[in-house]
Order: C-alpha cells, then sequence, then structure tokens
C-alpha cells in the first residue's frame, strides 16, 4: 500500500468530503493561501476558492462561533484552532454553546461542528503552545474527542468527523504530521468508538492515544527482550470510548498500563485507570499503573521538556512494575 | 420609505401587547413557583423586537439573548409552545429541557435565546455566512444588550462581520443596566452606535420605545445587508422597567428614573395612544384586541400545565446515548 503523511491524510479526507458535500467548508486562522500553519490545507484555497476555505483575523470565539452559527443552518465546517492551547479563548463558544445546543434545545438545532486542533509537545515551542487539553472537552457532555495517532486513522476519522451530526473535537499532535504510513487509495471511513489494537500481546495492555501509541510501540518492541508481550490499545475516540473492548483487552492480558501526555491529575488516563479498575478488577492481576507527563507547564528548554512528557523508559519500567519484575 | 399601513400598525400593537401580557403572566407564574430557574422580563423592551421582526422575513434568522421572550413572540412563536417551554413540559420547543434562556426553533430561524451574556454574538457570524452561501438574500439578525458589547466576542464578531461583508444586523437593546451595571458608568462611549465606526458598518441609534422608528432604521439595514452591501449596527435605547428578574427590586436605580420611563416610554401605552389619535383602532377595538390575546396567554398557561412532563425514563435512556 502507498504510504501518506499524516497531514496529507488530513488534507486528502477535507478534499474528498468537500467535493462529496458542497455544505462542508473550511474556517480559521491562516489555512488560505499559507495552507495551514501545519501546511494541511495546501493547495485548497486554490481549489475551493475563498467562500469555501475561509480565511480569519486572530478571533477564536468568532471562528468557532461562525462554525456553530453555520452548523446550525445547514452546514458541516471544520473551525481550525491553530493550537489547543488557543481553546481558552474560545472557550464559552464551545462548551456552553457548540456543545449545549443539540439537547438544550430538544433536538431542534443541530450542530455538526468539527473543531480541527493540536497540541503536545516535543516542538520546544514552551508552555502556551505544547498543552495537552483533552481532559477539559473529554469533560464535557455533548463533545465528541478524537485523537488519531495514524495517517490510516487520521483520514478515516475526520471524514467521520465532518459527516457527524454533532460536535466533535478533532485533536491532532504537531510532532506527527511528518509522520507517513500506509493509507489505501480507496475511499473508507473509520466508525467512532473503535478502538484499533496496534500491536496484539497477552501479558499487559498498554492503553495509548495520539503521539503516545508510538512511543508505546517502541517500549513494546523493547519489552520483547524481557519475554513480555505487550498489546497497545489505541482508542482513537476517546467520547465515544471504546469500553468493551478495552475490558476485553484487560481480561486477555491481566494487566492494564495507562499512557498520557497530558499532566495525571484530572487526566483522561486516571479516568480510564478507575473505569477499568471498577469493572475489571476481577481480571488485574496487578494494580494498573499510569504513566503521564509531569504536573508542570511545559518548559522550553529541550533537556526540561522533554523529562516533563513520558517516553518509551517510562513506559517499559512501568511494564515491567505490573509484571513484578 | 413607504408608508406604513393599516395592517401593519395593528400588527405592531398587537405583537407589543401580546409580548407584554406573555411577561406579565410568566412574571405572575414565577412568583408562584410554577417557573422557576431564571426569568427575565422583556417588559419595557417590546417595540424592539416588533419593529424588528416586522422588518425581516420568516426565514430569515434571529439570534437572542436571555431576555429573549419577545424575540421569539415578534418572530412568530407559538404561546403554546413557549409556555410550555418555561413550565418544562416535554411539548415545549425544547422538550422542557431548555427553560426560557434556551428556545430556539429551526423552522421559526430562532437560533436561539441564551444563557450567556454575548454569547450569541459569534454565532452571528456563522449564520451569517450561512445567509452569505445560500444567495437567496437571506440576513441573520443579532439582538444583544448593553450589557454583552462590552464583552470582547462583540469585537471579534462584529470585525468579522464586516471583513466578510455579511448580511447580519446587529441590534443592541441598550436598556441601561446589565444587572446593576449602569451603562453610562460601564461603556467608554458615549453611545454604543459609535463603535460601528470601527467597523467599518453604519451605526444608528433610535427609540427603542417606537416601533415604526425601529422598523424603519431595520428595514433601512435589512435592505442595505440583502443588497451585499454586509452588517448595520443598530442601537435601540430602551428601558428594563423591572429588574433584571423579578425577584430584583433594582434598588440601584434612582426611582425618578423608573418614573420617567414608564410613564413617558411605555411602548405599549404610547402605541395605543398614537393609533387612537390616527384613528387606526379605536378604544372598544383595542378593548377586543387586549381580550383576545388575554385568552391566548390563559390558553398557553392551559396548554402548558395539561402538557406531560418529560419521561424519566426516556431521559435515562438518552443520557445513555450522549
Amino acid at each position: 500500500m502507498r504510504e501518506i503523511e499524516y497531514r496529507e491524510a488530513i488534507r486528502e479526507a477535507v478534499i474528498e468530503e468537500m467535493n462529496m458535500d458542497p455544505k462542508v467548508f473550511l474556517i480559521g486562522e491562516d489555512i488560505g493561501k499559507y495552507g495551514g500553519a501545519f501546511r494541511a490545507y495546501k493547495g485548497l484555497l486554490d481549489m475551493y476558492g475563498e467562500d469555501r476555505v475561509i480565511n480569519t483575523p486572530i478571533s477564536e470565539g468568532a471562528i468557532i462561533g461562525a462554525g456553530m452559527g453555520a452548523a446550525i443552518t445547514g452546514y458541516r465546517p471544520v473551525s481550525e484552532l491553530m493550537f489547543i492551547d488557543f481553546s481558552t479563548l474560545a472557550m464559552d463558544q464551545i462548551v456552553n454553546q457548540a456543545a449545549k445546543i443539540r439537547y438544550m434545545t430538544g433536538d431542534n438545532l443541530r450542530c455538526p461542528l468539527v473543531i480541527r486542533t493540536q497540541g503536545g509537545a516535543g516542538r520546544g515551542v514552551a508552555a502556551q503552545h505544547s498543552q495537552s487539553l483533552e481532559a477539559w472537552f473529554y469533560h464535557v457532555p455533548g463533545l465528541k474527542v478524537v485523537m488519531p495517532a495514524t495517517p490510516y486513522d487520521v483520514k478515516g476519522l475526520l471524514k467521520t468527523a465532518i459527516r457527524d451530526d454533532n460536535v466533535v473535537m478533532f485533536i491532532e499532535h504537531k510532532m506527527i504530521y511528518l509522520l507517513k504510513g500506509p493509507v489505501p487509495e480507496e475511499e473508507y471511513t473509520i466508525p467512532f468508538g473503535v478502538a484499533d489494537i496496534k500491536r496484539q500481546g497477552t501479558d499487559v495492555t498498554i492503553f495509548a492515544y495520539s503521539n503516545m501509541v508510538y512511543k508505546s510501540l517502541e517500549a513494546a518492541a523493547e519489552l520483547e527482550n524481557y519475554g513480555i508481550s505487550a498489546e497497545v490499545f489505541d482508542p482513537r475516540t476517546l467520547v465515544p470510548l471504546d469500553e468493551d473492548a478495552l475490558i476485553a483487552s484487560v481480561k486477555k492480558t491481566g494487566r492494564l498500563v495507562v499512557v498520557t501526555e497530558a499532566c495525571e491529575r484530572g487526566s483522561v488516563a486516571s479516568d480510564v485507570a478507575a473505569k477499568v479498575s471498577l469493572k475489571a478488577f476481577d481480571w488485574l492481576d496487578s494494580p494498573v499503573k499510569i504513566v503521564a507527563g509531569l504536573n508542570t507547564p511545559i518548559p522550553y528548554n529541550s533537556t526540561l521538556e522533554q523529562a516533563s512528557i513520558p517516553h518509551k523508559a517510562d513506559i517499559v519500567n512501568a511494564v515491567k512494575e505490573v509484571m513484578g519484575i | 420609505m413607504a408608508e406604513l399601513t393599516r395592517e401593519q400598525k395593528v400588527e405592531f400593537l398587537k405583537t407589543i401587547i401580546t409580548i407584554r401580557r406573555f411577561e406579565e403572566k410568566t412574571i405572575q407564574l414565577y412568583q408562584v413557583a410554577k417557573i422557576w430557574g431564571y426569568l427575565h422580563p422583556y417588559v419595557g423592551e417590546e417595540a424592539i423586537a416588533a419593529g424588528t421582526c416586522a422588518a425581516i422575513k420568516k426565514s430569515d434568522y434571529i439570534i437572542s439573548t436571555h431576555r429573549g421572550h419577545g424575540h421569539s413572540i415578534a418572530k412568530g412563536a407559538d404561546l403554546n409552545r413557549m409556555m410550555a417551554e418555561l413550565l418544562g413540559k416535554s411539548t415545549g420547543y425544547c422538550k422542557g429541557r431548555g427553560g426560557s434562556m434556551h428556545i430556539a426553533d429551526t423552522e421559526l430561524g430562532m437560533l436561539g435565546a441564551n444563557g450567556i451574556v454575548g454569547g450569541g454574538i459569534p454565532i452571528s457570524v456563522g449564520a451569517g455566512f450561512s445567509c452569505k452561501m445560500e444567495a437567496q438574500g437571506r440576513v441573520t439578525v443579532c439582538f444583544f444588550s448593553d450589557g454583552a458589547a462590552n464583552n470582547g466576542v462583540f469585537h471579534e464578531a462584529l470585525n468579522m462581520a464586516s471583513v466578510f461583508t455579511l448580511p447580519v444586523i446587529y441590534v443592541c437593546e441598550n436598556n441601561m443596566y446589565a444587572i446593576s451595571m449602569s451603562a453610562c458608568e460601564s461603556i467608554s462611549c458615549k453611545d454604543i452606535a459609535n463603535r460601528a465606526s470601527s467597523y467599518d458598518m453604519p451605526g444608528v441609534i433610535v427609540d427603542g420605545s417606537d416601533p415604526e422608528a425601529v422598523y424603519g432604521v431595520v428595514s433601512s439595514a435589512v435592505a442595505r445587508a440583502r443588497s451585499g452591501k454586509g452588517p448595520s449596527l443598530i442601537e435601540a435605547k430602551t428601558y428594563r422597567f423591572g429588574g433584571h428578574h423579578p425577584n430584583d427590586p433594582a434598588e440601584y436605580r434612582d426611582k425618578k428614573e423608573v418614573e420617567y420611563y414608564k410613564s413617558e416610554k411605555d411602548p405599549v401605552i404610547n402605541y395605543k395612544k398614537k393609533l387612537i389619535d390616527e384613528k387606526i383602532l379605536n378604544e372598544e377595538e383595542i378593548k377586543m384586541m387586549e381580550e383576545k390575546i388575554k385568552k391566548a396567554v390563559e390558553d398557553s398557561v392551559r396548554f402548558a400545565e395539561e402538557s406531560p412532563e418529560p419521561q424519566l425514563e426516556r431521559f435515562l435512556e438518552e443520557v445513555k446515548s450522549i
């Protein structure tokens, strides 16, 4: 199969959906001639024109409001927040407005809005451009939260997100836009709430999403040297979460390590650990372990930055602990 | 602008009185706890909704505020479904899930009242894009308050609406108070309409107690928007006759000020008098109109009271799927 970059997979998904449905349009900062801060929309302005690739002023509240207002009047916008850190400037529109409108109006108004954004550390862009804030949105009823790790997943899930009748927080990771992976030429979509086992294993389940999938796969490869067969479980969508598949994996392996780049307090990882402890306690051979970022604003200095997020070694050590070696 | 017809004037009065009587009834129901939560009556401001919504079509959109009952009524909402929503019943516009601050309806083009001051303003940008992209001549009216004009998104939205020449009419209902904060003490310029110059759009001030004046300025702004010339800002000077909500005695206001507006700027009193003076309606006809409205409001209460509560079992089922 051909291999394409993660950002190219995003571009393909958007092109396919825009060609299929004239109601789909893109709106955000620097998405016009510039093609988006990570160039995922390269060339789209020329292809679709200014009416469907709307390059906005720096007005995050209005970018989400614009998406929502168009969504409740029959369009399928993709609003872009250049960094998830900037969602702070649009929180009323995301949390109080878009997330609530369908339920609050008794299904009278539907809001098929995708909010594309990206987060994560590793790029030396310090505390206001490196956060992992998915837990904020994971917490709010009315939002779906998608965090794809691979080019294949990002394409299939973005197409599903655009077709969904609800608000989808579509969170990418800035360190994987250039990663290549197999993506079929033929059209496909990936349903929400269906996890993907990125690597099969029998001794321990490693729950990881977004960039942490790669670190977990590296860890799983190293763990082979210790005779440990680790399963890497990628939920792909945090809301809805494929709990059944996760429980099934834990029942098979008897052990769980949950990995997140975000700091642990109030994190998705804590919640997943709690869910499994509550629902599959009898199948656990050891307590669930969490590998998370440190409780710190992300520092600029590379050494400090790298020390603030999980790495292969942290995951390997956590797995060894739950394996009792 | 063409002369207003008799029918148009009668319709203004009917809308104004309907809103007034509906709101008076909601206050009564609030006092006996049949309506709970928050209630923000539109008493004193009725002429703005009446004049504005008469200047747009049913197919146009409106975006409303926490003080939004009048906007819905003027846009043609069914009193029964509104009252049912206020009583939290399953027959309400939002099936009892929204209440006073969240009435919305796709068919009416009512894109939602809003519990967040200023929360609706950014949504107008998207509705405006939608109108522009459709190219069917549709417009969006965005109601907001003096308080909302101090929110950051006001700037974001009006700037963006202007940059993209969106067909949006911003109607600021300056009722002089954001809860207790007076507009005089909280707004950096004398008139909110002046802010329009920052966004290169027309800024017009109008007497919000006069439905004909409101209709006139909104009609001009709508014509401008429909012809592709972009947004306008209208500041309707008005007054909130009661407190922020029924339990607010509004002691922060000067009694003379309240008396002045109630005696000089009551749209119900003034417009009745005007139509009598112009011999468009006589006292008897107005009395009949009042009786008809009173009955419609009472019918809405009966409808709401007799309507079923939302089913708890169904709610619990729905929650599982969210």
